[in-house]
């Protein structure tokens, strides 16, 4: 783990309990909602957190919004593994495998 | 919307992102460093049920996405379920900060029920001896880790609560391993802050300069070695420091306080300060209180700044740090926090804390209101 989490095509990532996505409707944007943080959520971010359902795998999640956004799949992996594994390393998103 | 002509403080505030909500100021323990005002209203003045939903909803629809449900320790008040189903009921994420005194598994599962989405446990020390002393309850400490281990078995997400001081900073690895112990996912660092109880304590609590400077290092390794396990916040002691802390992430800027009573505060401290006068939520819409409330308005943007705050190119990173030390040490509540570098007052500060950290007084323990 101290190493850097990896999050390997075929784990699922998931939201941990006490963690959910919010519309915030008084500022007009999704928010993560988690203990004691609140993080605005850009659309792409909300994207990736839409998909992550503890049963699609990352690889999956990839292939979607790369379909979706009309973009390159290694562009569409890269950013969104550098958002979820820093999820991960807060206590906020599980990969199980 | 602000008249023409109105700059920095009137000018139209970002809405709130947290409430802290103090259902009472009770509470079975008497730690000497507790946040609450040395003179405090008792059970008689305290908000029903039904006004907390009022100040929920109000909250929710100001912006207020988080409300942390708070006192005094919030288990003393046998309506605490009903209040946080009403959180809930307003659309707030709800976090419980208790000692867990006064919690049982049963009230756990009727919180969990309710919707209840954390729990923050304080801890006072990491061995029954230790914490008890500071706490000032026998048994405390035994209670705590049976409450731990209810909220990992419901599978509330766990936060641990450790304020740090003199008497047990060289005991923060130990914390860090108590935490992993109970399965916490986050635990805050919070080195003591000198403010109501704690001010009576400065000599009994104060950290040495070198503990301060261990205590950074020792946090910053656990961050690394314990990524993807434990996420950990740390309130450096601010005596020590060079900048002081972005107080509230600016004063009226990011969130508010209600009181027991009702009161609606800037935070927690801010009664403190005298002058301010301050408006009930039972009185007054909470987002006029917000928007045009005088205490709100009296710290907020840098038109109140003196120097050296108003020319520093820090001031829109610190805010000039805490208006309540500033008060508390200088007597002006619109100087620069003494804990910064820059403050005329930091020398003064730092020689005081010096010789707070060398002192030998005895703890002054909080006493509960009836």
């Amino acid at each position: 783990m101290s190493a850097g989490t990896t999050l390997p095509d075929q784990a699922r990532p998931v939201l941990l309990r006490g963690v959910r996505t919010h519309w915030d409707a008084v500022r007009g944007n999704w928010v993560l909602l988690a203990p004691e943080r609140a993080i605005a959520l850009d659309e792409i971010g909300a994207a990736i957190l839409a998909e992550t359902d503890g049963e699609t795998p990352f690889g999956e999640i990839v292939e979607r919004l790369a379909a979706k956004y009309n973009a390159p799949p290694e562009q569409i992996a890269t950013d969104a593994r550098r958002f979820l594994t820093a999820l991960i390393d807060r206590r906020m998103v599980e990969a199980l495998p | 919307m602000s008249d023409p002509g109105t700059t920095g403080a009137r000018a139209n505030p970002k809405p709130p992102m947290a409430l802290l909500a103090e259902l009472t100021y009770r509470c079975p323990l008497a730690c000497p460093y507790c946040s609450n005002p040395t003179e405090m209203t008792g059970r008689k003045a305290e908000l029903t049920v039904e006004q907390w939903a009022d100040v929920f909803g109000q909250a929710s629809a100001l912006g207020v996405l988080q409300v942390h449900i708070s006192g005094g320790e919030p288990a003393s008040r046998r309506d605490l379920e009903e209040i946080t189903q009403a959180a809930v009921e307003a659309g707030l994420y709800t976090n419980l900060i208790t000692s867990g005194v006064g919690l049982t598994r049963k009230r756990l599962d009727a919180l969990d029920a309710v919707g209840l989405d954390h729990v923050q446990l304080s801890i006072q020390g990491v061995d029954a001896a230790a914490a008890d002393e500071i706490g000032g309850y026998r048994g405390g400490f035994e209670r705590k880790m049976a409450v731990a281990g209810w909220v990992r078995e419901i599978g509330f997400p766990l936060t641990l609560n450790a304020v740090m001081h003199r008497r047990n900073l060289d005991r923060l690895e130990e914390t860090i391993e108590l935490a992993v112990r109970l399965g916490a996912r986050r635990l805050e660092v919070a080195c003591v802050q000198f403010h109501g109880w704690a001010t009576l304590n400065r000599g009994g609590l104060m950290p040495t300069r070198e503990q301060a400077v261990a205590a950074r290092d020792t946090v910053a390794a656990a961050r690394e070695r314990l990524r993807g396990v434990l996420a950990i916040d740390f309130v450096p002691p601010d005596y020590h420091a060079k900048y002081p802390k972005a107080c509230m992430g600016g004063w009226g800027s990011v969130g508010l306080n209600v009181t027991p009573d009702g009161h609606v505060l800037p935070c927690h401290a801010a009664a403190s300060i005298k002058g301010l006068s301050f408006e009930r939520a039972q009185d007054r819409p909470l987002k006029e209180i917000w928007e045009d409330g005088a205490a709100f308005n009296a710290f907020r943007g840098d038109a109140w700044m003196q120097e050296p705050c108003r020319s520093c190119e820090r001031k829109t990173i610190d805010w000039g740090g805490c208006r309540c030390q500033a008060m508390a040490i200088t007597g002006d509540p619109a100087a620069t926090d003494p804990t910064c570098s820059k403050s005329p007052r930091n020398a003064a500060l730092r020689a005081a804390a010096e010789a707070d950290a060398a002192s030998d007084a005895a703890l002054i323990y909080r006493r509960s209101p009836g």
